[in-house]
C-alpha cells in the first residue's frame, strides 16, 4: 500500500526561503539548495517549492535555484508560485519539477487546470487553494491569502478535480501558522467531496501528534508544513518514527 | 558512460543528475552513434503511450534501440518501461518497442479495491519475487523498501519476466527483466537512496 508523504514546504523569496505566519510577518530561513539537500537526506517523501518573487529578475534566479535543487534531490519535487500560463507550466518543468501547482492563476482563469492536464497529465496538476471560513462557508482566497475571491471552496475543488487537477493541497489559512493542528473539518469536508485524487493536507502543524490525528482521517494523503521543519521543531524522522509507532504507514 | 535517450518526452534533469551523483558519466543524447558507444542505455519517459511512442519512432531510434537491447544493459523507466512491451491499451492500441512479452492495460479496471486513487501515486514497497532475490539489480536493495511511483496504466501478462511488484489491492509490476532489458514502472531517480542503489547496480551490470 502506498504510505502516508510528509513534505515540508519552502517558501522562495529572492533567492532565499522564507516562511510566513498568517500569510504575513515573513522571515529569512536559509539556502533553499542547501534546505532541500537536507530534507533529501533526512527522510522528506517530496518537496514543495513556492515562488513568492514578484519581479521578473527575481522569477529568473528562482528558476535558477530550481534547477540546482532539481539536480540534487532524489526525491518528488512540485513547483507552484505565479504559475498563469502553460509557458509557466513549461518553464518549471523544465528546470526540473515533477508537479506543478496553480492556485490564483487558476482562479482568474480556470481554464489553465484543463489546458495543462491536457498536455502535461493530470498527474502533473497540482490544484492548491488557500481556504477560509467567512460566515459559516468556506471560501476561496487569492493573491496569498489576501483577497476573498467569495467563491465557495468545495465547489472550486471539484470543479478542479472534474477538469484535471490529479492532486489538491487544501491550506486552511484559519489554521496556517498557529501550530495547533490541520485544519480536519475542512479537510473531511474536502475528503468526501473528492475522493478520488490525493489530497495535500496544509496549515496547523505544530507537532508530531497532529500528524498522527491527520492519518486517522481516510482520504488524507499527505501532510505538509513548513515552519516546524525548518526551525527543527520537529524532524522528519523522528516524526516518521512517532507515526510508524501508531501505525501509519510511512517511508523510513 | 551512460547514455539517457532523449525523443523530447519529460525533463530528463533528475535522471541525469541522480546517475552523475554516482560518479558515473552520463549523456543526453537522440544520436544514434552515442547510443552505440553507450555501455548502458537508460529510456525514460512521461505522458501517453501514443505520443511518446510517435516520438520515439521519429527520432529513427527504435531500431537503434532494438539492435542495442541486445548488446548492452537498457532500463526503461515508468512510462519507457511500458514502451518496452508489446503493447499499450493506453486510448486506442499502440504497438510497443516489443522486447519484453506482455501489455500495458488500465489500473482502475482491475484494482481489486474501487476505493483506491489512480494514479497509483506515491511511496509503496517494492517486493522482490521469490527466486528473483539474486538478480544483479537487486545487489544494493531490500525486499521491502519504498519506491515511487506515479502511472495509470501497468503492464501484465508478464509474470515470467517480473522481478518485483508492489501491493496496490493487486500486485503491481514494479521492475521487470529480459536478458540485458530491465524495467522499472517506478522512478528510480525519484525514489531516495533506494532508487540511487538501484541505478548503481544497474550502472554496475
Amino acid at each position: 500500500m502506498l504510505t502516508k508523504r510528509i513534505i515540508p514546504c519552502l517558501d522562495v523569496r529572492d533567492g532565499r526561503v522564507v516562511k510566513g505566519t498568517n500569510f504575513a510577518g515573513l522571515r529569512d530561513m536559509a539556502d533553499p539548495v542547501e534546505m532541500a539537500r537536507m530534507y533529501n537526506a533526512d527522510g522528506a517523501d517530496e518537496l514543495v517549492f513556492y515562488d513568492i518573487t514578484a519581479s521578473a529578475e527575481h522569477r529568473a534566479l528562482f528558476t535558477d535555484i530550481l534547477r540546482r535543487v532539481a539536480e540534487n534531490i532524489f526525491i518528488p519535487l512540485t513547483v507552484g508560485g505565479g504559475v498563469n500560463t502553460l509557458a509557466d507550466f513549461d518553464r518549471v518543468l523544465k528546470c526540473g519539477a515533477d508537479k506543478v501547482s496553480v492556485n490564483s492563476g487558476a482562479l482568474r482563469r480556470p481554464a489553465l487546470i484543463p489546458e495543462a492536464a491536457q498536455r502535461y497529465g493530470d498527474q502533473c496538476v497540482v490544484l492548491s487553494a488557500d481556504i477560509k471560513r467567512v460566515g459559516g462557508a468556506f471560501h476561496v482566497f487569492a493573491r496569498g491569502g489576501r483577497e476573498d475571491t467569495g467563491r465557495e471552496a468545495l465547489d472550486w475543488l471539484g470543479w478542479g478535480v472534474a477538469h484535471g487537477a490529479g492532486e489538491l493541497v487544501v491550506n486552511s489559512i484559519d489554521t496556517d501558522g498557529v501550530r495547533a493542528g490541520f485544519d480536519l473539518e475542512l479537510l473531511d469536508a474536502v475528503a468526501a467531496r473528492c475522493p478520488g485524487v490525493p489530497i495535500i493536507a496544509s496549515g496547523g502543524a505544530g507537532r508530531a501528534q497532529d500528524f498522527i490525528e491527520l492519518f486517522t482521517h481516510p482520504g488524507i494523503d499527505a501532510g505538509l508544513a513548513a515552519g516546524i521543519f525548518h526551525e527543527r521543531k520537529l524532524t522528519i524522522p523522528e516524526l516518521k518514527k512517532a507515526l510508524r509507532a501508531q501505525g501509519v504507514e510511512v517511508r523510513l | 558512460m551512460l547514455a539517457i535517450v532523449d525523443y523530447g518526452v519529460g525533463n530528463l534533469f533528475s535522471l541525469a543528475g541522480s546517475v552523475r551523483s554516482l560518479g558515473c558519466e552520463v549523456c543526453v543524447t537522440a544520436k544514434a552513434g552515442e547510443l552505440a558507444a553507450a555501455s548502458h542505455i537508460l529510456l525514460p519517459g512521461v505522458g501517453a503511450f501514443g505520443d511518446a511512442m510517435a516520438k520515439l519512432e521519429s527520432t529513427g531510434l527504435v531500431p537503434v534501440l532494438r539492435a542495442q537491447a541486445a548488446q548492452k544493459p537498457l532500463l526503461g523507466i515508468c512510462l519507457g518501461m511500458q514502451l518496452l512491451f508489446e503493447k499499450s491499451y493506453e486510448y486506442g492500441v499502440h504497438a510497443g518497442l516489443g522486447l519484453i512479452p506482455g501489455e500495458v492495460c488500465p489500473l482502475a479496471d482491475d484494482l481489486a479495491d474501487k476505493t483506491l486513487k489512480v494514479p497509483h501515486m506515491g511511496w509503496n514497497a517494492l517486493d522482490i519475487v521469490p527466486g528473483r532475490e539474486n538478480d544483479p539489480l537487486f545487489r544494493y536493495f531490500q525486499s521491502g523498501e519504498h519506491v515511487y511511483y506515479v502511472h495509470s496504466y501497468y503492464a501484465k501478462h508478464c509474470a515470467a519476466h517480473t522481478l518485483a511488484t508492489s501491493g496496490y489491492s493487486l500486485p503491481v509490476t514494479g521492475a521487470v527483466r529480459s536478458g540485458h532489458v530491465y524495467g522499472t514502472q517506478f522512478h528510480p531517480e525519484k525514489s531516495g537512496d533506494a532508487g540511487l542503489r538501484l541505478l548503481r547496480a544497474f550502472a554496475e551490470l
